[in-house]
């Protein structure tokens, strides 16, 4: 299992030097001009000084290492510097973004709560319907129960998030005017009222997603749950006396929680970029909303940035979700 | 032996020579002249979802390609003086904040999202079939290929979709012309993008396939690689394909609605359901039907075409067909 981690890790860190090298060249390769909103009126000298400031004279093979340099050297000594107190990166130039000339990662840090609270919260809840729902489905499957687990599954999935936000709004934003049809990120959670607040504008974006994510899960709970009822060890298990709450909640569910597990794990990442749509649809100033604008502005340090991060989450995932299905599953050996 | 135990024995052999998974001893009363399409078909028919899912894609279909022939309001002619109307007889849906026939526009707009989603799906199972196919079949670029599949499962895929169409909109729409250029863009950017499941599953197939006795039968007999791939292989993972395809048709018509509604889809003047949608949002509190028309269209279709590709599944599993 160790030596199976390490080396999955190891070549982690290829794929994800291939992939930024992809978003790099990407980038590269596209016409669009940094400067291009510069007044043709400034003269040719200053627009090449100003390319150097932005850091655009080099050839782009050193660019590209000396991004990597950033994003993998300076940036975690800079958290070091800031966790300790020392002084390691105080005179390495940290990734600056070209809109808001300030540290790249700054940014993202003070959108990361809005993205984590919504879509975290809309994870967790969507887990805690699919559960239920795909187990009472597969235990009594082809009743009415199942049918219309099935269907509305079916409806959930095939219903894109910004449909649903969008229908959500009008009838719960505008004719019942029961929640805000906009994210309101200044507000802070002080006291009840604000939390009640805080609760209120959460509900609908939250919804969108955990029913999203909902009707996917509680098509594999289903589909795993079905596989186990067939299994020898549930009938010697009925056989031998063992009450019918017994067998499924205690055999039959934690043996079909191994793959759903996984899959969460795997979806994770999915869900971040999922959830630029319905940032936008509900206006939550998080990270998608953040790519968005930095893709429309030429951003090039923060769209790199950015989309280097969402490959990084769905390396990482897809790593731990294959460590879990070994770790669960001891018939799984990864030799 | 009686007849009808003759006769199912030979059609199973003379119409599924290549397909040995499927002439397995039918339980469903033989008829004259099984094939087995007429098997799967008779199947999917049995499937209730699927097939009440089979007539409103039909129907939608037509309404979108036969509509405009009846239909005729051009849906970018600007009336100015008659934007903003509620559902009348000359406008059955209204019209929107130019006027233009909103009922003129689905239509064209469907065309557009179906034609992209059936385009761009068709890319990815090309694309998809091939590397699944040759992975499987050549040891020697299993390896290597599975790697690529790999990487472009990693790579995030709607922030690098919108990367892609943001960057090239403009240089490919001074070369292509704005509609046809964008279209290419979107087209080949959602097909690009995802293949890998299609590849993934074809080359689990084609793994299983390799080891059946037919297939080393005919290498026997000194068939070639690329007539044992044409002959052999591909109609075996026929099935797997067909499902893939019908699914993926669903996830481009939605990666394309999804790109047309944060903006970066087809321009303004060409309507997509995603476009109409999108263009719609902004006035949605006062006329909310212009957002749920495309939506409950994108929806409808979406959801046919999933549940014809789960019908499609379980006619094609040979199986569960005859059960």
């Amino acid at each position: 299992m160790l030596s199976f981690t390490i080396r999955r890790l190891l070549l982690a860190i290829p794929t994800l030097l291939f992939i930024s090298l992809v978003i790099f060249l990407l980038l590269e390769a596209s016409p669009g001009d940094p400067l291009g909103d510069v007044p043709l009126t400034v003269p040719p000298e200053v627009r090449e000084r100003m390319r150097a400031a932005l850091g655009l004279g080099e050839p782009w093979p050193i660019r590209y290492v000396l991004w990597l340099k950033q994003f993998f050297w300076v940036e975690p000594l800079h958290w070091f510097d800031q966790i300790f107190g020392t002084g390691f990166a105080a005179d390495m130039q940290r990734i600056i973004s070209f809109q808001s000339r300030s540290p790249v990662f700054d940014v993202i840090a003070q959108r990361v709560p809005q993205t984590l609270t919504v879509v975290g919260m809309s994870y967790v809840v969507g887990i805690l319907i699919a559960i239920p729902i795909g187990i009472l489905s597969a235990y009594k499957q082809y009743s009415w129960f199942d049918q219309i687990g099935t269907f509305v599954s079916m409806i959930g999935f095939s219903m894109p998030t910004f449909f649903t936000g969008v229908v959500l709004i009008i009838i719960f934003g505008v004719n019942l005017q029961w929640f805000p049809s906009v994210y309101d990120t200044t507000l802070v959670v002080r006291d009840f009222d604000s939390f009640l607040a805080q609760m209120r504008q959460m509900i609908m974006p939250v919804t969108v997603l955990a029913l999203y994510n909902a009707a996917q899960i509680s098509r594999f709970m289903r589909s795993s749950m079905l596989d186990n009822l067939g299994q020898d060890y549930v009938r010697t298990a009925r056989a031998k006396g063992l009450s019918e709450k017994v067998v499924v909640l205690k055999h039959v569910l934690r043996n079909s929680l191994i793959p759903v597990v996984t899959v969460i794990a795997l979806g994770l990442p999915a869900v971040f970029g999922g959830a630029i749509i319905t940032e936008q649809v509900f206006k939550v100033n998080g990270l998608g909303q953040l790519l968005i604008t930095a893709i429309h502005g030429n951003d090039i340090p923060m769209v790199l940035t950015l989309t280097f991060i969402f490959a990084i989450l769905i390396v990482v995932f897809t790593l731990i979700a294959d460590i879990l299905y070994g770790v669960l599953d001891p018939r799984i050996r990864y030799d | 032996m009686t007849d009808t135990t003759k006769d199912t024995i030979l059609t199973a052999a003379a119409g599924n020579a290549a397909t040995p998974a499927a002439s397995g001893p039918p339980v469903v009363p033989p008829t004259k002249n099984r094939s087995q399409w007429a098997d799967v078909w008779r199947q999917f028919r049995s499937h209730r979802g699927a097939m009440v899912a089979l007539v409103l894609l039909v129907g939608i279909i037509l309404f979108v390609s036969i509509g405009p022939l009846l239909w005729r309001i051009d849906p970018t002619f600007v009336d100015i003086r008659a934007r903003n109307q509620g559902f009348s007889l000359a406008h059955p849906f209204g019209t929107d904040q130019l006027g233009r026939d909103l009922l003129a526009r689905l239509m064209a707009g469907g065309q557009v999202s179906i034609a992209v989603g059936l385009t761009a799906m068709g890319i990815a199972i090309v694309i998809g079939s091939l590397i699944g196919v040759v992975a499987g079949y050549f040891r020697r670029l299993d390896g290597p290929l599975m790697r690529v599949t790999e990487l472009f499962l990693a790579l995030p895929l709607l922030p690098l979709l919108l990367l892609m169409v943001t960057l090239f909109r403009e240089p490919l729409s001074q070369t292509f012309g704005s509609a046809f250029g964008i279209f290419l863009l979107i087209v080949s950017a959602i097909g690009a993008t995802s293949w890998m499941q299609a590849a993934r599953i074809v080359r689990g197939e084609v793994l299983g396939l390799k080891e059946r006795e037919f297939i080393l039968a005919a290498r026997s007999i000194g068939t070639p690689s690329h007539k044992m791939i044409t002959r052999h292989i591909l109609p075996n993972v026929l099935s797997p394909i067909m499902v893939a395809a019908t699914l993926g048709i669903a996830t481009a018509i939605i990666t394309e609605s999804a790109l047309s509604f944060l903006g970066l889809g087809f321009p303004p003047d060409f309507p997509t359901w995603g476009r109409l949608l999108y263009d719609a949002v902004d006035q949605m509190v006062l006329y909310p039907a212009r957002v749920i028309f495309p939506g409950v269209l994108i929806s409808l279709t979406v959801l046919c075409v999933n549940y014809i590709g789960d019908g499609l599944r379980d006619a094609m599993d040979p199986r569960i067909r005859g059960r």
